[in-house]
C-alpha cells in the first residue's frame, strides 16, 4: 500500500488516502462508450433485456445536458474516467477467498471485525465489483436475501425485473442515466413479509484506482410488515486527479414495513459524488434516510421519499461537513401522493475554511393528498468567516388541506461558548469539537453507537486546528 | 509554595476603556472573600480577567495562583490549575448532555493515560446531586439548554462540586435567585469550604452573604479596592448603601 505524497497537503486530515498497486482482471478503456457498456454486460453474462436497458440509458445520457444548477461540475471530465474495473477474484462468501491486498484493505477499514461484532450481513465492493457478500445464516433461514446486485439479477430474475429502474428510471437525471448504462456492483436485498432484521446490514464501497468511477446500483425490497436497517460506508485513496462516484439506490417499502438506510460518506477530497437515492413508500410504511456527508470534493445528493399510499411516512436526517475545497450540495425530497402522509427533514451542515454547504430540498404535496404534512428544519453552523452556506427550499403545494413547516437557522460557534468550556478545562479544539458534536447530536443519536462514534471521530479529525 | 490567589496591581481594559485600575488582593486557601461594590465598577471584569476571557486585555500586573503567574495561560490551563468561575450568565450548549460534559471536564484534569473511573464519576455525582436537591435525570439534559436562570446557577455549582477546584470565583451567582434556590446554592458552596478551598464571592447584595459568611469583604469602586473589612462591612453596605464608598473612591 502506498501513500500519494503529492496530494498529502490537500488531504492531510484524511486517513484513508492510501492505495494498493493496480492489478485487475479487466480494465475498460477511458470514457463512456458503447463498446464499454457492451463489455460490462458481457463480463456479467447478462440477459439481453439488461443490455438493451443499458444501451437505451446510454442514449439518454448523450441526450441530456449536464445540470447547471447545484454544485460546480465543470471540473468533472467524463471522458477521463475509467467506467469499469474488475478486480481479480470472484465475489466471495468468505474473506479467505478474497485476494490478499483487497482483504487487507477491508481489514484496515475494520469491516470483517464489525461484521463479527454487530452486523447481520456485509458486502464489500472494490472498484466496480462486489468482492465479498455474506449474510449470517440465521437471517438466511428466515428468507432474507442479501446478495450482490449481479447475483440478485441471476437468482431472483422476476423479483428483480419487477422493481429494477421503476423508482429511479434512467430518464430521471443525467447521472441516473450514466449509472443505468454502466452500473456494476451494489446490493440486492429482500426482506420477506413480517421479518424483522434487528441488526444492520452493511455494504462498504472502496475506490482504489486513479481516475476511476464507481457506479453501484442497489435495489432493496422490504415486504409487508418487515423491518431492516442498511448501512453504507465509503472511502477512496487521495489522488490528485478526480474520481467519480455515481450510485443509484432504489428502495421499495411495502405496506406497514419500516426501513432505514444510513450512509457515512467519507470519500477522499478528489471524488465527485453524484448519487440518486429514492424510496417508494406504501400504506403505513416508514422510510428513514440518515445521511452523513463528510468527504468528497463535490456531493450532490437528495435522498427522496415518494409517499405513494395513505399513511406512508418519510424522514430524511442529514449532516454535511464541508472543509477547504469541498461543496456539499445535499438535501432531501419528500413527495406526497396520497392522503395523510407525513414527512420530516432535518438537515444540519457544518462549514469551515472555504467549504460550502448547501441545503437543497423539495417538498411537494399533490392535489388529493389531504391531511398531509412535512416539517423541514435546516441548521447551518459556520466555523469561520470564509465558510459559506446556502439554503434552497422548494415547496410546491397543490392540496389545500396540507401543511409544510420550514425553519432555517445559521449560527457561528461563539466565543462565549468556547470560553465557557475552556474554563472547565477543555482545550480550545476540544471545546469547538464538543460544540459541533452537540450540533449534530440529534442525528448522531439515530445511528447505531459504533457509527455515531465513527461519525464524531471523523468530524473531530476534520476539525483539528480549525479554531484559534 | 504559598497556597493563595494573589492579585498584584492588576490593570485591564476592554477596547479603549480601562476598567481595572490597580487591584491588589490576597486570598489564602481556606478563606472566601466577598467582593462587593456598585455595578459597573469592575467586579465582573475581575472575574473574567482571572478566568482568561480574551475580551479583556491586561495592561499591567499579575495574577498568581499558588505562586504561579497565570496571565499568559489559556483559560483551560488555568482551569486545570484549579481555578473555577461560576458564570453570571452561563451559556447554553445544545446537544451536549451534562453527564457527558462533566465526564470530559473531569477527564481533562487527569494525567495522560489516566481515566475517570465510573465509580469515581458516579459516586461524586450522587453526592453532588443530593447536596443540590436535584434528580439524577438532570444530567441527561443538554448543558443549560432551556434552563431557567435558577437552574443555570445550580448547574454551575454542580460543576464546581464535581471538579473540586482550589479557587472558586462566583460572579453574582445570587442574581435572579429566589430564597430557596439561594439556600441550595449556598449549601453547595459551604459543603466545599475547608482548608484547601479559597475564593471570591462577587455580589452586589448582602443577602447571599447571610448564607455564605465571608472571611473578608472587599469593596471595589472605579477599578480599585477602596475598603477591606470583615463580614460586618457587607452589612453596613446593606443598610447604608454605596454612596459613602463612592466618596472613598474620589477622596
Amino acid at each position: 500500500m502506498t501513500i500519494n505524497p503529492e496530494v498529502n497537503e490537500i488531504n492531510k486530515e484524511y486517513e484513508y488516502g492510501w492505495s494498493n498497486p493496480e492489478r485487475y482482471a479487466v480494465k475498460a478503456p477511458k470514457g463512456l462508450r458503447r463498446d464499454v457498456v457492451e463489455m460490462i454486460s458481457r463480463a456479467k453474462d447478462e440477459p439481453q433485456w439488461m443490455l438493451d436497458f443499458r444501451l437505451k440509458a446510454l442514449d439518454i445520457f448523450y441526450s441530456k445536458p449536464m445540470p447547471t444548477w447545484g454544485a460546480d461540475l465543470s471540473g468533472l471530465n467524463l471522458d477521463e474516467i475509467y467506467y469499469y474495473i474488475k478486480p481479480e477474484g470472484a465475489n466471495a462468501r468468505s474473506w479467505d477467498d478474497v485476494p490478499d491486498d483487497v482483504k487487507q484493505t477491508f481489514e484496515r477499514l475494520g469491516i470483517p471485525e464489525a461484521e463479527r461484532a454487530a452486523l447481520a450481513g456485509v458486502g464489500a465492493q472494490y472498484e466496480s465489483e462486489m468482492v465479498y457478500h455474506n449474510l449470517k445464516e440465521e437471517w438466511e433461514k428466515l428468507g432474507v436475501v442479501f446478495l450482490s446486485i449481479e447475483d440478485g439479477l441471476k437468482e431472483y430474475p422476476e423479483l428483480f425485473r419487477e422493481h429494477f429502474a421503476t423508482i429511479v428510471p434512467p430518464e430521471d437525471n443525467k447521472f441516473a442515466a450514466i449509472n443505468s448504462a454502466v452500473w456494476s456492483g451494489g446490493s440486492f436485498v429482500y426482506v420477506p413479509k413480517g421479518v424483522k432484521v434487528d441488526i444492520p446490514l452493511q455494504t462498504y464501497f472502496r475506490i482504489n484506482a486513479e481516475s476511476s468511477g464507481q457506479f453501484e446500483r442497489t435495489l432493496i425490497i422490504i415486504d409487508e410488515g418487515a423491518q431492516a436497517h442498511y448501512i453504507e460506508g465509503c472511502t477512496a485513496p487521495a489522488y490528485s486527479s478526480d474520481s467519480f462516484h455515481s450510485g443509484v439506490i432504489e428502495i421499495v417499502v411495502k405496506e406497514g414495513a419500516r426501513f432505514r438506510y444510513s450512509t457515512i460518506q467519507n470519500w477522499s477530497h478528489n471524488v465527485y459524488n453524484l448519487v440518486t437515492q429514492r424510496a417508494a413508500v406504501y400504506a403505513g410504511g416508514v422510510m428513514e434516510w440518515v445521511d452523513g456527508n463528510l468527504g468528497s470534493k463535490v456531493t450532490m445528493k437528495y435522498p427522496a421519499c415518494y409517499l405513494l399510499e395513505e399513511g406512508a411516512r418519510g424522514e430524511v436526517l442529514s449532516i454535511a461537513m464541508a472543509g477547504r475545497g469541498q461543496h456539499q450540495d445535499a438535501g432531501a425530497k419528500i413527495v406526497h401522493f396520497a392522503p395523510n402522509t407525513s414527512g420530516t427533514i432535518v438537515s444540519k451542515s457544518i462549514s469551515k475554511d472555504s467549504g460550502r454547504s448547501s441545503y437543497r430540498g423539495l417538498v411537494k404535496i399533490y392535489e388529493g393528498a389531504r391531511g398531509s404534512q412535512t416539517n423541514v428544519e435546516c441548521d447551518a453552523l459556520l466555523l469561520d468567516d470564509e465558510a459559506r452556506t446556502d439554503t434552497y427550499p422548494y415547496i410546491e403545494i397543490e392540496e389545500k388541506d396540507a401543511r409544510v413547516g420550514h425553519e432555517a437557522t445559521v449560527s457561528k460557534i461563539n466565543d462565549e461558548q468556547i470560553l465557557y468550556l475552556q474554563s472547565r478545562g477543555l482545550s480550545e479544539d476540544e471545546a469547538a469539537g464538543l460544540i459541533v458534536r452537540g450540533f449534530i447530536e440529534p442525528i448522531a443519536k439515530e445511528l447505531p453507537l459504533e457509527y455515531a462514534v465513527e461519525l464524531n471521530r471523523l468530524i473531530e479529525l476534520e476539525m483539528e486546528g480549525s479554531v484559534g | 509554595m504559598t497556597h493563595q490567589l494573589e492579585i498584584r496591581n492588576l490593570h485591564a481594559t476592554v477596547g479603549d476603556t480601562e476598567i481595572l485600575k490597580g487591584i491588589n488582593l490576597i486570598v489564602p486557601r481556606g478563606e472566601l472573600h466577598a467582593i462587593m461594590g456598585p455595578n459597573g465598577n469592575g467586579k465582573s471584569t475581575l472575574a473574567k480577567v482571572i478566568v482568561g476571557d480574551p475580551e479583556y486585555t491586561v495592561t499591567q500586573g499579575e495574577v498568581l495562583v499558588d505562586g504561579q503567574n497565570i496571565l499568559e495561560m489559556e483559560p483551560d490551563e488555568r482551569a486545570r490549575l484549579g481555578v473555577f468561575l461560576a458564570f453570571q450568565y452561563p451559556v447554553e450548549i445544545p446537544g451536549v448532555t451534562i453527564a457527558n460534559f462533566l465526564r470530559l471536564a473531569m477527564q481533562a484534569r487527569k494525567a495522560e493515560g489516566e481515566e475517570v473511573s465510573f465509580t469515581e464519576f458516579y459516586g461524586k455525582l450522587q453526592s453532588a446531586l443530593k447536596t443540590l436537591e436535584w434528580d439524577e435525570s438532570i444530567v441527561e439534559r443538554y448543558l443549560n439548554a432551556g434552563f431557567s436562570g435558577g437552574e443555570k446557577k445550580r448547574n454551575e455549582i454542580l460543576q464546581m462540586l464535581m471538579l473540586e477546584p482550589n479557587y472558586i470565583i462566583m460572579d453574582e451567582t445570587d442574581s435572579g435567585l429566589d430564597v430557596d434556590a439561594l439556600k441550595i446554592v449556598a449549601r453547595g458552596v459551604n459543603s466545599m469550604r475547608g482548608p484547601s478551598l479559597g475564593g471570591l464571592i462577587i455580589t452586589h447584595y448582602q443577602r447571599l452573604l447571610d448564607y455564605i459568611v465571608p472571611d473578608k469583604v472587599h469593596i471595589i469602586v472605579n477599578g480599585k479596592v477602596v475598603q477591606t473589612g470583615g463580614p460586618e462591612l457587607a452589612k453596613k453596605l446593606d443598610s447604608e448603601g454605596y454612596d459613602w464608598v463612592k466618596e472613598l473612591a474620589t477622596a
